[in-house]
């Protein structure tokens, strides 16, 4: 009899579990931290939409007083200005935009391909030297690139690459942040799976294209927008003289550094400069969080 | 012991050869790994050993490096005040925005953490954007503007707390703070994400063992549950942010100019581009990066191991 009794209060006890998911939560707990966050959240966000609405402000509007935060009439001649503007400079918009896109690109492509055949091999073999190499590279990540932006003027003055594209593209393509992402990604890929392979006779190179990288498209992502993010916004005035080869965001910056006159169009350009990866941020939010989840320093 | 030696040395002789038979069979290895080793010793490593070896030197470029000895560190440290309101600046604000951003990071990343799922993508989204805005940042020049159209000078003024509108960017007691304030907006950064998606790999039955156990509330459910569980991301936030508050340059320079009034927001890496591409006495600016350089590694080493107690 107090057999079964217990039964039933143990069942109800599991019930009452099951259905507070969360326990030691309270509501009215629940209710201030949703009002606490909307109200960060909020703050977060003015300086963001204050940049776009003043890039939709008619000038007249820009300069009135009392300042307002949000547009009367919204237009979109500030863009339609920038792209007169870029029109009428000496080097022509979509050389910029070359430029910046064709080091972006390479940059990006390059470094994902170095740093996942990297990863590979830490992640998943064990050969002398590697966990040295690997502390080496984590406590790289500990340092900005400004400790070495010198004497790599020095290094890369000796090679020759100064004034090319590559002074930007090559350096970012060692970036350790990358190197350590995807290996600690890879590092959860099962080991069965490449052994597998292995013994059906796959060399290295066809596991690694072929098994590898197509089960870490989330960790694609993550070093895609990281890559991204820096090169797109690289101004890379201090290694690249020609104007021709300057980069977009340097053209942009010239644009915005162009006094009164010019506050719309400098707005705008700061709308399509955060557009970029703020977007690929947000087609990819769920990958790069599950690449995070095995982004921990571990020792 | 003359045998122990011979001993101990028998056994390192072994262990290489093991090692080097090991590193014979795995030349793979080393093919696929090398291009990335090669690139990063070229741009990460070489550089700091060259910037160690040139600031014992004077270099401008045009002619060879001449050996000075610690001339260089002797000056920075003994006669240069302008580098030692750098390190002043730079410290403040890695001692005031590297902690609170970090704390920021890891509460907000908590908070949003129970939240279903597309609120929870929404909140990650606004919360990490301003970090990833390229020169978003420039907005916070219009929202201090120094005369009356500035909006901050505009509301203070409604309210009544002012009456002349302030210079917020050209007054030296104002530029730290209002830097520290933008970079603060930006610190919800790499470790935020590392953060959030740390929280989602705990495992659930964790809590519900801990209530089992007594756990009373979220802040004990947070101290003793979550945070010995999120330890690996933790360290990793601390390195992010620590590189970025040591690393500020950007921010200083383009609100306050470059170089500042009375150099009230200069930084050690400002300085550094002033030594380095400005007045080409690379030997001086190399000086400058290998303290900065010692300085991260060091600060790194120190949370890191305050890090190792959390929750123990």
């Amino acid at each position: 009899m107090s057999k079964k009794i217990k039964e039933v209060k143990e069942k109800e006890y599991h019930k009452k579990l099951i259905k507070r998911r969360k326990p030691n939560r309270s509501i009215a707990g629940d209710i201030l931290l949703y009002i606490f966050l909307a109200f960060v959240a909020f703050i977060m966000a003015v300086p963001i939409i204050y940049a776009v609405s003043n890039a939709l402000k008619p000038l007249d509007e820009l300069f009135k007083f009392p300042p307002r935060l949000l547009p009367l009439n919204p237009t979109t001649d500030n863009f339609s200005d920038l792209f007169v503007t870029m029109g009428k400079s000496w080097v022509s918009f979509t050389r910029y935009l070359f430029n910046t896109v064709f080091i972006t690109f390479v940059g990006t492509a390059g470094h994902l391909l170095v740093a996942s055949m990297g990863a590979f091999v830490l992640a998943k073999y064990e050969f002398p030297g590697a966990p040295l190499f690997f502390k080496i590279v984590t406590v790289a990540m500990m340092f900005t690139g400004y400790v070495t932006a010198i004497p790599n003027y020095l290094i890369l003055n000796k090679l020759g690459w100064i004034d090319t594209y590559w002074a930007i593209i090559i350096p970012a393509i060692a970036s350790p942040m990358g190197l350590f992402l995807m290996k600690q990604f890879m590092e959860g890929l099962p080991t069965s799976l490449i052994e597998a392979a292995k013994i059906d006779g796959a060399t290295e190179w066809r596991v690694f294209r072929q098994i590898v990288l197509p089960n870490v498209k989330p960790a694609w992502m993550t070093l895609i927008i990281f890559s991204v993010q820096r090169l797109w916004n690289d101004p890379a005035a201090t290694f690249i003289y020609s104007e021709e080869k300057k980069t977009l965001v340097y053209a942009m910056s010239q644009i915005q550094g162009g006094g009164i006159a010019r506050t719309g169009q400098g707005a705008a350009v700061m709308v399509v400069m955060m557009v970029v990866p703020i977007s690929i941020f947000i087609f990819s939010e769920s990958q790069i969080l599950e690449t995070m989840a095995s982004s921990g320093l571990k020792d | 012991m003359k045998e122990f030696f011979s001993k101990y040395i028998a056994l390192r002789k072994h262990n290489a050869q093991v090692a080097i038979k090991k590193a014979k069979r795995s030349k793979m290895c080393y093919a696929f790994l090398a291009p990335f080793a090669i690139l990063f010793f070229a741009f990460y490593v070489l550089p700091v050993i060259t910037s160690i070896y040139f600031s014992f030197t004077y270099y401008n470029i045009l002619e060879s490096p001449r050996f000075i000895g610690l001339n260089n560190y002797i000056n920075l440290i003994l006669q240069d005040d302008v580098f030692l309101i750098g390190v002043k600046n730079t410290f403040m604000i890695a001692v005031i925005t590297g902690p609170l951003g970090y704390i920021a990071s890891f509460l907000f990343a908590w908070l949003i953490n129970e939240l279903p799922r597309w609120i929870r993508s929404v909140a990650v989204i606004i919360f990490y954007a301003p970090s990833i805005a390229g020169t978003c940042y420039m907005i916070f020049s219009m929202f201090f503007r120094g005369d009356a159209y500035g909006i901050v000078n505009n509301k203070l003024m409604e309210i009544g707390i002012i009456d002349t509108p302030i210079m917020w960017l050209i007054t030296p007691k104002y530029m730290l703070p209002v830097c520290m304030l933008v970079i603060l907006w930006m610190s919800l950064g790499t470790g935020f994400l590392s953060f959030v998606a740390g929280l989602q790999g705990i495992d659930r039955s964790q809590y519900e063992a801990g209530y089992m156990d007594g756990i009373k509330n979220r802040w004990q459910e947070l101290w003793y549950i979550t945070l010995p569980g999120m330890r690996p991301m933790l360290m990793f936030g601390a390195v992010m942010s620590i590189t970025q508050s040591f690393g500020v340059c950007d921010v200083t320079m383009q609100l306050c100019g470059y170089p500042s009034t009375d150099y009230a927001a200069r930084t050690i890496v400002t300085h550094l581009f002033d030594y380095g591409y400005t007045r080409f006495d690379m030997g001086y600016a190399c000086a400058i990066a290998t303290i900065l350089f010692l300085m991260m590694i060091l600060c790194n080493k120190a949370i890191q191991s305050l890090l190792r107690r959390v929750g123990t």
